[in-house]
Order: C-alpha cells, then sequence, then structure tokens
C-alpha cells in the first residue's frame, strides 16, 4: 500500500525518476546559493533575477525554437547582463543592492516584453513560466548536472570569502581583495542555478528551490555548514513529495513541489527550535542555571 | 627615525570637505599610541586612509606594503551578529594571510585559535553561537581575531566604546604584550586618565595635527583647549583650500 504510495510510481515510470533525478541536481547547486543569499538579506534577489532570466529565455526561444541550448544561452546572457550591472552599481554608487538591481531587472523584463510582443504573436512561453520536469530529456539533465557541479566547486573554492564578506564586508576588505570577486562570483552562480531550474520548474518557481529550503533550515540549525546540508535534505524530500502530489492528484508538477517545500517550511516556521514561532509562544519555561 | 607608518601632507575627507587636513606624521616601529581628538576629529578617517579605504586627495601614506599587515579593528564593527556562526570560526578569520581561501587548517592553528580564545578570557565559548554573546564578549573575540592575525601595525578605533571596566582592563593587557612584541599600535580614546597610564605617545587631533609626541607633553591643558576650538567646522560655503603642498 505504501510501497504503491511512494515507491511504485518512481519504479514503474522512468520520466518520474528523471524529475526526481533532475530535482536532486537543481538541489544540490540551488540551496547552498539559497542559503547564502537567505543569510545576505538577499531572498527576494531570487525573484528579481529570475524575471531577468525570463526575456532572455523568451528571445533564445523566438530566436530558435524549443531550443535547450538557444534559451540557456539567452536566460544567461541576461541574467548575468543585469546582475554585472547591478553589482557594479552597487560596489561604485550611493545605491544599494536592492533598488540596483530592481532597476536593472525591471529595465530587462521591459525590454524582453516589447522583443516578444513586435515579433511573434503564438509565442509558447508556458515552458519558461511553468517548466517540464516530467519531460527532462539526456541533453537537459546533462545541463542540470553540469550546472550543480559547476556551483558546488565554485561554492567550495569561495567558501570562506563568501562566509567572510557575508558576516563582517570590512574585515575581508582589510585583509584580502578577493571580496569583490566572491559578490560577482556568487550573483553568477545565483543566475547560473536560476537558469538550470526554469528548466525543470519554470523561472518563477526555481526560486522556491532556492529559498524555502534555506529558510526552513534556519529554524532548526544555528551552523551555516550543516545548514547547507539541511537545505538539501529538505528540497530533495520536497521535490519527491511534490513529484509523487502530482503524480497522484494530477497538480502540475512545478506548483507541486514548491507547495511541499512551502509545507516544510510551515512546519519549520511553527515548530522549529531555533527561533521560531514555537520557540517565541511557546517557550520551554524551567530556566537553566546560567 | 625607523618609522612604521609616514604621514606627508595627508588630506582626507569626503565630498571635498577635509576631515584630515595637510596632516604630517612619523609613527615610530614599536610605538604605542593614543589617537586623542573630539569627535569629528578625523581619528576614524585618518585610519581609513591608513587601510586604503579612503584614498587621500593630498599628500602620501606610506605603511605597509601588504595589507594582510595592518590589522584593524573599526568603530562601529559592521558584524551580523544573527549570522549563524560560532566563536571558533570567527576567531579563526584572523588567519587569513596564513590560510587564505583554500589552506586547511591544521592542528598547529587549532590550537593558536584555542591559545587565542584563552587569552581572551572566553576560554569554553569557541562553540558558542556569536548571536549569544555579550557586547563585551563580542569585543573579546574581535581582540582574539586581532591577535591571530600576528600584524606589525595595528589600528584600534575606540576599542573600549561601552565595554565595562574588567573587560577594558583585560583587553589593555593584550595591547601591552603586542607593545612588547614589538607591534606598532595606533589607538582611538577618548578616556584622558587611561591615555596617560598606558599610552606613552598621544597624537592630537581636531582635523589638524594639534600635537604629536610623548603623552605628558602632548595632554596638556594648553593643547586639550585648542583641540577643542577646532571643533566640527563643515562650511557648506568654504572656500578651497590653497596651502602649499
Amino acid at each position: 500500500m505504501l510501497v504503491d504510495l511512494l515507491i511504485s510510481p518512481f519504479a514503474d515510470f522512468a520520466f518520474m525518476r528523471r524529475a526526481l533525478v533532475g530535482c536532486i541536481a537543481i538541489a544540490l547547486g540551488a540551496t547552498p546559493v539559497g542559503v547564502f543569499l537567505m543569510l545576505r538579506r538577499m531572498s527576494l534577489t531570487g525573484d528579481a533575477m529570475a524575471h531577468a532570466i525570463l526575456p532572455g529565455a523568451a528571445v533564445g526561444f523566438l530566436f530558435a525554437g524549443l531550443s535547450l541550448s538557444a534559451m540557456t544561452i539567452g536566460g544567461l546572457v541576461a541574467g548575468m547582463a543585469v546582475a554585472l550591472a547591478a553589482g557594479f552599481v552597487t560596489r561604485s554608487t550611493v545605491l544599494k543592492e536592492d533598488a540596483s538591481l530592481a532597476a536593472f531587472y525591471l529595465i530587462s523584463l521591459a525590454l524582453g516584453v516589447a522583443i516578444v510582443s513586435t515579433h511573434g504573436s503564438n509565442v509558447d512561453l508556458m515552458h519558461v513560466l511553468f517548466g517540464t520536469v516530467l519531460a527532462l530529456n539526456n541533453e537537459a539533465l546533462i545541463l542540470l548536472c553540469s550546472i550543480a557541479t559547476v556551483s558546488i566547486f565554485t561554492l567550495a573554492a569561495l567558501f570562506r570569502p563568501l562566509v567572510m564578506e557575508c558576516l563582517d564586508p570590512a574585515f575581508l576588505g582589510t585583509v584580502s581583495r578577493l571580496s569583490p570577486v566572491a559578490h560577482f562570483a556568487f550573483l553568477g552562480l545565483a543566475v547560473l542555478n536560476l537558469v538550470a531550474g526554469f528548466h525543470a520548474l519554470g523561472t518563477l518557481m526555481a526560486v522556491g528551490m532556492m529559498i524555502l529550503p534555506a529558510a526552513s533550515s534556519r529554524f532548526w540549525i544555528r551552523n551555516i555548514g550543516p545548514m547547507m546540508g539541511l537545505s538539501f535534505t529538505f528540497a530533495v524530500t520536497g521535490s519527491g513529495a511534490g513529484l509523487l502530489l502530482s503524480y497522484h492528484y494530477g497538480i502540475p508538477s512545478g506548483p507541486a513541489i514548491v507547495l511541499s517545500l512551502g509545507a516544510i517550511y510551515v512546519a519549520s516556521l511553527l515548530f522549529g527550535p531555533v527561533g521560531s514561532l514555537a520557540a517565541r509562544y511557546a517557550p520551554r519555561t524551567r530556566h537553566l542555571e546560567a | 627615525m625607523n618609522a612604521a607608518l609616514t604621514l606627508d601632507n595627508v588630506t582626507l575627507g569626503y565630498d571635498r570637505h577635509p576631515a584630515i587636513h595637510h596632516l604630517s606624521a612619523a609613527i615610530a616601529k614599536g610605538s604605542l599610541t593614543a589617537v586623542v581628538g573630539p569627535n569629528g576629529a578625523g581619528k576614524s578617517t585618518l585610519f581609513k586612509g591608513i587601510v586604503g579605504e579612503l584614498r587621500p586627495t593630498t599628500g602620501r601614506i606610506v605603511g605597509p606594503a601588504a595589507r594582510e599587515d595592518i590589522a584593524y579593528l573599526p568603530q562601529m564593527s559592521e558584524i551580523d551578529r544573527s549570522f549563524p556562526l560560532d566563536v571558533e570560526n570567527v576567531v579563526a578569520m584572523g588567519l587569513w594571510r596564513r590560510i587564505g581561501a583554500y589552506k586547511r587548517v591544521t592542528r598547529d592553528h587549532r590550537r593558536a585559535i584555542r591559545d587565542a580564545i584563552g587569552a581572551v578570557g572566553l576560554a569554553g565559548f569557541e562553540g558558542r553561537s556569536i548571536g549569544a554573546l555579550s557586547g563585551g564578549q563580542m569585543q573579546r573575540v574581535l581582540f582574539a581575531r586581532l591577535l591571530l592575525q600576528d600584524a606589525p601595525l595595528i589600528l584600534l578605533d575606540e576599542p573600549f566604546a561601552a565595554i565595562d571596566r574588567r573587560t577594558v582592563d583585560d583587553l589593555l593587557g593584550l595591547i601591552r604584550r603586542w607593545h612588547q612584541e614589538g607591534r606598532t599600535i595606533l589607538a582611538v580614546l577618548h578616556d584622558y586618565e587611561e591615555v596617560r597610564r598606558v599610552f606613552p605617545e598621544t597624537m592630537l587631533l581636531a582635523r589638524e595635527l594639534i600635537a604629536h609626541g610623548p603623552t605628558e607633553t602632548v595632554m596638556c591643558a594648553e593643547n586639550l583647549v585648542r583641540a577643542r576650538a577646532v571643533g566640527e567646522a563643515f562650511d557648506e560655503s568654504a572656500g578651497i583650500c590653497r596651502r602649499a603642498a
């Protein structure tokens, strides 16, 4: 019975297994990026980036049809351009990160909409918006796994400067010149992982894979390393649950996955041991001696 | 004189208004100097110039060639105290010049971290998350990090603001130890009694250099009155300074 519910769909259907592998690949890269985004108070940055990528992917679609590489390249170019421009403005002018990013992603979005509406009327952008996790071909899976690999190695190489840049940027600035390197490489990683995510989950849902597991794990753990591990576990659990929901009840897979991640978030928010609502409103009343 | 730091006609400012105006001074190697002056005298600005955060509009600052050779404790630390990291890992950041971004933290490094934490009186706090520390304990953590930085030139900007007596005494002990090890130390302080008790040299600033030398001669009533009189003038209609370089 339980086997029918949880295991059989994956055992019986290759597309379900492929979807799960795709989600695991996305989770490997996206969740640590999400943890850093959250800790830098840039959670909404993922959302803005996703909007910035959308027109690039749309333009790729427009010129090459439903081509994985064209849409990937389009999304990457648009996302990187916005990330670089926003990063440069943040580091060089009076504008803070949120304002400079908002300015450029709005420009990118408007440009994309303008191009798409003048060049084609029946452009099917549903793929870009909602993804096709249940129809991942080999090409797409290889792309997702490659992006996960690049992300993990880059994060490992930049882990110390990134942590220092979040915790105490002034200190990193006085001891090394790596601060801008870490900043831009990190923005690049965020774009790369959103591009990976949009093939499976769609541009807007891809952000869910980054932020929801990160925000959930904050309620359980006080140390950044284990926090990333837990985020990944949450992301994979939510993906599996979402795919099953989608399989059994016919809910579109992208939203089903994000809703499952959302359920984990709500549970963490309510019952997690660190700074959750339970800790706030139903604290353990007996205090310690010292 | 063997100088650790030479300031040659240095002007530093914001929006063309000078916060440090044509300052020339030489800081001797191994000296322990208090930097004193009213609020707005340019003390923090001077430190920002020394670490290279601010570029002088006139003159030159000649200090250590490598930026790792300066350990700098800013006045208002920008540390995000809600960041999920423990004391040991924050102190470990002081090892940067030895381990950089990639090198392994060896057993010797671990011992150095533990020793530094012990030296600031926080033994047993290694695993404590920084969000759970008091203000004084956090300052001790930052001193432990400075200790590991092992830099020949140390800049401390108001290290004892809002810190209790006992913590100040402990941290002053560390400063004395650094002095004995031959490091050059500059510290911004507001407690004149402390300056006279601990610091052999003093630099009195009020946007311009009022006096620089042995503490007892610099900290005389006449100089202090002069420093106070300069105040915080930031005149919107000030003309262009034509003083010769």
